[in-house]
């Protein structure tokens, strides 16, 4: 049972820059709909009474009070970065608009 | 790209269409640390100093959210009327796009902390219209892009960027309105007044300093119009970088006789982002609106659900202010004021700051003149907010106080209160400084009074036959050789005592 089309993955590729070739897609689209499957067997199992969940821990309310804590200075900061320039990280000419 | 966009004229626009706007608000709250992490949370700063592994998405670093920042977000709920979830979740909202270095952004998707609520929002005349709140939900700024190269500065052919993540992870609340609709001609306005009204009650509120030219209260406006009559919704634009008052009203205004001339023609509104331009007040396109599917939104996994119990939500409801339309009216019915010197009042911002010199000991009447007129010509000048001049209502209420007793007159207290703004320090220690006491010895009066009569004998017979009224130049003789400093009421007195013609 096909869940998710050639295109849609294409698509999914794209939006997670990804670089999958065309011969690729047609590999994964077929896994990808086992994977689906697989998942949606819990959906059998799990009846009404039973809540979604999204994290193990039964935990709420994990709050932090608002005090400052020391972070990286401004050079360990950049020290990962490929590329620097005053005090800021560098990368390469954006296409798009900001979010 | 620059051809010259076609607009409808505006009231033709409303006889063919109806305006929908719907309202995103950002605002930035003043927490001390970061939404996630114990980063500072303060404007400015030299570039990434204000950043940790947790803000830089650094492998391994796990988010901890901030206790005061869901506290400001369930009494900013709660202050816009809206159910408080008992339980919600922070979903991640995935892009690629380098002012977030984790690839996504920490927000709510469908389990918002506040939702269905409304802002009953006054309008210039004194007109109510209730704005309905869909959603208020907590997320986190993202860094600042710098464009470097290209012919502008901006995006659009730079030739890369440099990014600074101090503003990555400071606690942000997105309120987000129902379609507002049936305002006609008055859309601009309201979605004005809106904004005005959710920065009052903000600021009341101390959860953010709402400073719409810094960027801690950010407006996004979504326009669309329906054939008039016609029930549902056009095609909207979202108005992005609209950073003032006047700009929200003037961007609506623009998007709604833009769209009028689209559809008039027979084309379509694409729904994109679009950008309002300060300098001439249009809007320009912007890249197309992904649609949420796009951003593949997931239950934060590095988070555990919030449930505020019943008791903690009162108890915050417990700390909420009077709401400002409120004191408003409690201070129009305390201080007797008309409803224009109350708009004056509010138009100015000088509500609270009068308040607290009334507080400090001033008269009403007194308070409000000083406040609403001359303090509000020096916030002008110095293009600044009336609460932010350097001078205190205690200051204030003090240069008025000495008015009152003669001390100083209105001439003088302007002056000391200059002083005070140039950092001269106190009322007190102006007056000294400068000099500043008014001349209230007679002897000192009546010898530059005399000077004045015996230079102007011709003045002296005119007061002398009855003319009491020419007595005025020599008062303003007397006053220009006292620098000012003299009342010029006693200064009167004597002169007409004098002459004789008392």
């Amino acid at each position: 049972m096909s869940q998710i089309s050639r295109d849609e993955l294409a698509h999914l590729a794209k939006l997670a820059r990804l670089g999958v070739s065309e011969a690729e897609l047609d590999t994964f689209v077929g896994q990808l709909d086992v994977i689906l499957d697989s998942v949606a067997k819990v959906g059998e199992v799990a009846g009404d009474d039973i809540p979604p969940m999204s994290h193990a821990a039964n935990l709420t309310n994990v709050f932090r009070s608002d005090e400052i804590r020391p972070g990286l200075s401004q050079q360990e900061a950049l020290s990962g970065a490929p590329a620097a320039e005053d005090g800021r990280f560098c990368v390469p000419r954006i296409l798009g608009e900001e979010q | 790209m620059t051809t010259k966009t076609e607009t409808m004229d505006y009231d033709e626009v409303l006889e063919r269409f109806d305006p929908v706007l719907g309202l995103e608000v950002h605002v930035e709250l003043s927490t001390r640390t970061k939404m996630f992490c114990g980063c500072p949370n303060a404007f400015g700063g030299e570039p990434n100093t204000h950043v940790c592994p947790t803000c830089l998405g650094l492998p391994g670093a796990l988010p901890v959210v901030n206790g005061s920042a869901v506290e400001s977000a369930i009494r900013i709920g709660l202050g816009l009327n809206c159910e408080i979830a008992g339980w919600c979740r922070f979903a991640r909202k995935n892009y690629f796009y380098p002012d977030m270095p984790k690839n996504f952004q920490t927000s709510q998707y469908d389990e918002p902390i506040a939702f269905d609520g409304y802002l009953d929002v006054e309008l210039g005349d004194g007109e109510t219209v209730r704005v309905g709140i869909e959603r208020a939900h907590m997320e986190e700024d993202t860094g600042k892009s710098l464009h470097v190269g290209g012919a502008t500065g901006r995006i659009h052919g730079a030739d890369y960027s440099l990014l600074d993540y101090n503003r990555a992870g400071v606690p942000l609340i997105e309120i987000v309105t129902k379609p507002i609709t049936g305002a006609g001609r008055r859309a601009p306005e309201v979605a004005r007044a809106y904004v005005s009204a959710l920065r009052d009650l903000l600021r009341a509120m101390g959860v953010s300093d709402v400073r719409m030219d810094q960027g801690s209260l950010r407006c996004d406006a979504n326009v669309s119009l329906s054939p008039k009559g016609d029930e549902v919704f056009g095609t909207r634009s979202e108005t992005k970088n609209v950073n003032s008052l006047r700009s929200v009203e003037r961007a609506v205004r623009y998007e709604m006789t833009r769209q009028a001339s689209l559809l008039s023609r027979g084309a379509q509104v694409v729904q994109e982002t679009r950008h309002f331009q300060e300098a001439d007040g249009t809007t320009s396109a912007g890249r197309p609106k992904e649609t949420s599917e796009d951003y593949r939104y997931f239950p934060e996994p590095d988070l555990v659900p919030i449930a505020p119990s019943s008791a903690w939500i009162e108890e915050l409801r417990s700390t909420l202010p009077e709401l400002p339309w409120e004191r408003r009216r409690r201070i129009q019915q305390d201080w007797q004021l008309t409803d224009e010197e109350l708009r004056d009042l509010v138009n100015t911002g000088a509500a609270d700051v009068v308040a607290a010199t009334v507080d400090a000991g001033a008269p009403v009447d007194d308070a409000r003149s000083w406040w609403v007129q001359f303090l509000t010509e020096q916030a002008n000048s110095r293009g600044v907010d009336l609460a932010d001049l350097p001078v205190t209502p205690g200051q204030v209420a003090r240069v008025i106080a000495l008015i009152g007793e003669g001390t100083l007159t209105n001439k003088l207290g302007r002056e000391v209160v200059l002083g005070v703004l140039a950092g001269e320090g106190d009322p007190d220690e102006v007056i000294a400084s400068r000099g500043l006491e008014v001349v209230s010895d007679d002897s000192a009066l009546t010898a530059a009074i005399d000077e004045a009569l015996a230079a102007q004998p011709d003045v002296v017979e005119k007061i002398r036959g009855g003319k009491v009224q020419a007595a005025g130049a020599i008062v303003g003789a007397v006053m220009k050789a006292t620098q000012g400093q003299a009342d010029a009421k006693r200064v009167r007195e004597l002169i007409l005592q004098r002459c004789g013609a008392e």
